[in-house]
């Protein structure tokens, strides 16, 4: 071992089994590891104990509407993309208490029961999705008004990064300029090579957590094999698209007949904005005991798709699939960035791979593009 | 929903009267009102039970401020007396897909209801049965509707606190999609090609089908605005038959408008 710390911005080799060394450390330093494994038929995100529980030999086979796990001819621990869950599962839970009110001797009183944020360690972050966290951030946390929970939550958020080798079938990150290479933002990021993982060293944190893992500098040809691998990753995207002018592309065919075909098929059903690692809305309900005495108010994941979301005062602005299908598209891919200042697309493909019936946004903006 | 715009105070000898009447059911959705335990136990706190055979011999006569109703109305007898418990009701809250659909025995309604009778009875001559099975809003007007088979004891208990309170009711009209995103659930459809009916029906069960690997049967009825045509079309094109298709939309809920016309249409398709 040449140093005791890595220095930020190195490049280090460590056999593939020292991960564990690395997840040990993130424990010890008192986080909560989250990270891919394997549910009923999915690689799903949730709390890990370490590398056994990783998906290894796994892989999933994706396309719109089906996402099928398959036996890898080899045992990489990263083997495959995102599934159906997202990190906003964790940063944004589907379901939080905002706050209590109780009656106490005929008064209300306002409960604060901000429960203390747990300190995860996100174990597999992708680079779709580390630009995910970052337009989540931007909506969050840019601005006057910031969401407390999320803040604290994703403060102390320790991010160890994958770097994407084998995209998906409904990957189009490179298109997005989101991946197959994580960008700015994690503390650690693995490149997975045959038999051992290169480690770029993104933080100070990152370097402190490596203080226990055996590792070498990683050689000239290792890291030629891993660009290599980044460089083939780009060229096997699932799929494409042309992000040129999309904005003005969406704004100028708001009455296009795409948006009628789409309605036919499109069943409102929300699950593209469920599994979208961008989406944010939500619904704040109030829940009462029976007696009136006890309220809580409760924040729970919402979609442009439900027609109550619509709702103002005066009726409803959405009333048809074909306005809820085109809000939902010229929000992700235009309005988004008159918005926050950035596309709301990172190019992930959950939204492709688990609509039920399998419509592609990325079918649905070249169908608009090639009539104009 | 129509609500009383003041609380009413429980502590005062003026409880607002309760009662639960049972049609052609299983009483399944009664024992859900059972099953809430302490919250029951607030709810008997809260409202004078005033008719709920299930739970109690005690009958009060009406008029009683709220009626819950389960169960389809399928003998000629039912019609008489579901008007006079109209009459009875301030409020009528329909539960269950007995009360809202027509329930599991509406399958009768696409067949002669005589040749079950024939079949079914040793003594077809002593029944006496309508012809159809139908939701209670098919002969009075209702109030509100509480879906499911059985109905989620939570959504009662938020309806009941409702009206009591005075606040709007949240019972959710979209797609029970929404609720197995919520929980985590990997869709059964695209990761095992399990017919599921979650995208065209309500929530309100908290999607418990696809959390143990099955497809949603559509128990809770059509959610708002539901796209039969395309989700049928789906599954036809990931190798359902016509058949089963059609059995999948004629379920617990299949005599609701929505999920009718659409075991109809794909009917049609076969022949
Ligand atoms: S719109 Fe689709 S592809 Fe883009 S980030 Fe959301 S889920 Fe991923
Ligand atoms: S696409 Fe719809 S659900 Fe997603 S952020 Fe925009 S409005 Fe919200
Ligand atoms: S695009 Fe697909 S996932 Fe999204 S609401 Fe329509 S059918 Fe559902
Ligand atoms: S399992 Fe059924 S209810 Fe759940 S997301 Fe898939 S289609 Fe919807």
């Amino acid at each position: 071992m040449p140093e005791l710390t890595p220095t930020i911005g190195a490049f280090v080799s460590i056999e593939k089994g020292r991960l564990q060394n690395v997840m040990d450390a993130l424990k010890a330093a008192g986080y909560t590891l989250v990270g891919p494994t394997l549910d009923e038929g999915a690689i799903v995100y949730d709390e890990i104990e370490g590398v056994a529980d990783l998906p290894r030999g796994w892989t999933d086979r994706q396309e719109p509407a089906s996402y099928r796990l398959q036996r890898r001819e080899d045992d990489a621990y990263f083997g495959y993309v995102v599934g159906p869950h997202s990190w906003k599962k964790f940063l944004l839970p589907p379901r939080r208490t905002l706050m209590r009110v109780v009656k106490k001797e005929g008064a209300f009183v306002v409960v604060d029961e901000e429960e203390p944020a747990p300190r995860y360690a996100f174990i597999g972050v992708r680079g779709c999705e580390m630009q995910a966290i970052h337009i989540q951030d931007r909506v969050f946390l840019g601005g006057p008004y910031q969401d407390p929970g999320y803040r604290a939550r994703r403060q102390q958020a320790f991010v160890l990064a994958v770097n994407c080798t084998e995209p998906g079938g409904t990957c189009f990150c490179a298109s997005m300029g989101t991946g197959p290479e994580v960008g700015l933002g994690y503390d650690l990021a693995l490149t997975e090579l045959d038999d051992i993982f290169i480690v770029e060293i993104g933080s100070e944190l990152g370097a402190t957590m490596m203080r226990e893992t055996d590792w070498r500098p990683a050689g000239a040809f290792e890291l030629q094999q891993a660009r290599d691998a980044l460089a083939e990753a780009r060229r096997n995207m699932g799929r494409q698209l042309d992000t040129t002018d999309l904005p003005n592309l969406l704004y100028k065919n708001l009455e296009h007949a795409r948006w009628d075909q789409v309605a036919d098929r499109c069943l409102s059903c929300g699950n593209c904005t469920m599994v979208c690692p961008t989406c944010f809305c939500q619904d704040v309900l109030d829940v009462s005991d029976l007696k009136g005495e006890t309220f809580e108010r409760v924040w729970v994941w919402d979609s442009c798709f439900s027609i109550d979301y619509s709702h103002v005062h005066g009726g409803n602005i959405r009333p048809h699939t074909r306005a809820r299908y085109r809000q939902w598209l010229t929000h992700k891919f235009a309005s988004w960035i008159d918005q926050f200042g950035v596309i709301g697309c990172v190019g992930c493909g959950r939204c492709i791979t688990w609509c039920p019936v399998g419509i592609d946004v990325t079918e649905e903006i070249d169908a608009i593009r090639g009539e104009v | 929903m129509k609500a009383p715009k003041r609380k009413i105070k429980p502590e005062k000898r003026t409880k607002p009267k309760l009662a639960v009447i049972k049609f052609t059911s299983c009483d399944g959705c009664q024992l859900s009102l059972l099953d809430a335990e302490d919250a029951l136990l607030d709810v008997a706190d809260a409202v004078e039970i005033a008719y709920f055979v299930e739970a109690r011999d005690r009958r009060l006569p009406g008029p009683y401020d709220v009626t819950l109703v389960e169960g389809s109305i399928s003998m000629p007898e039912h019609i008489e007396q579901i008007q006079e418990i109209r009459e009875q009701s301030k409020f009528l809250i329909a539960i269950g897909a007995c009360a809202t659909a027509g329930g599991i025995q509406a399958l009768r309604n696409w067949r002669n209801v005589d040749d079950f009778v024939r079949m079914v009875y040793a003594h077809p001559e002593y029944i006496d049965t309508l012809e159809t099975s139908t939701p209670i809003s098919e002969y009075v007007q209702v109030d509100f509707e509480l879906r499911g088979c059985p109905i989620n004891k939570h959504q009662l208990l938020d309806v009941v606190t409702s009206l009591l309170i005075g606040k709007q009711p949240r019972t959710p009209t979209y797609s029970v999609c929404m609720e197995c995103k919520r929980r985590g659930t990997p869709c059964v459809m695209v990761s095992k090609g399990v017919p599921c009916l979650g995208p065209v029906t309500q929530a309100g069960c908290n999607a418990i089908c696809p959390s143990v690997n099955r497809g949603c049967f559509g128990c809770y009825g059509p959610m708002e605005a539901p796209n039969t045509e395309s989700l049928g079309q789906h599954l036809l094109d990931i190798g359902a038959a016509p058949g089963e298709v059609v059995r999948l939309f004629r379920n617990f809920s299949g005599y609701a408008e929505d999920f009718r016309l659409a075991s109809d249409a794909f009917e049609e398709m076969m022949a």
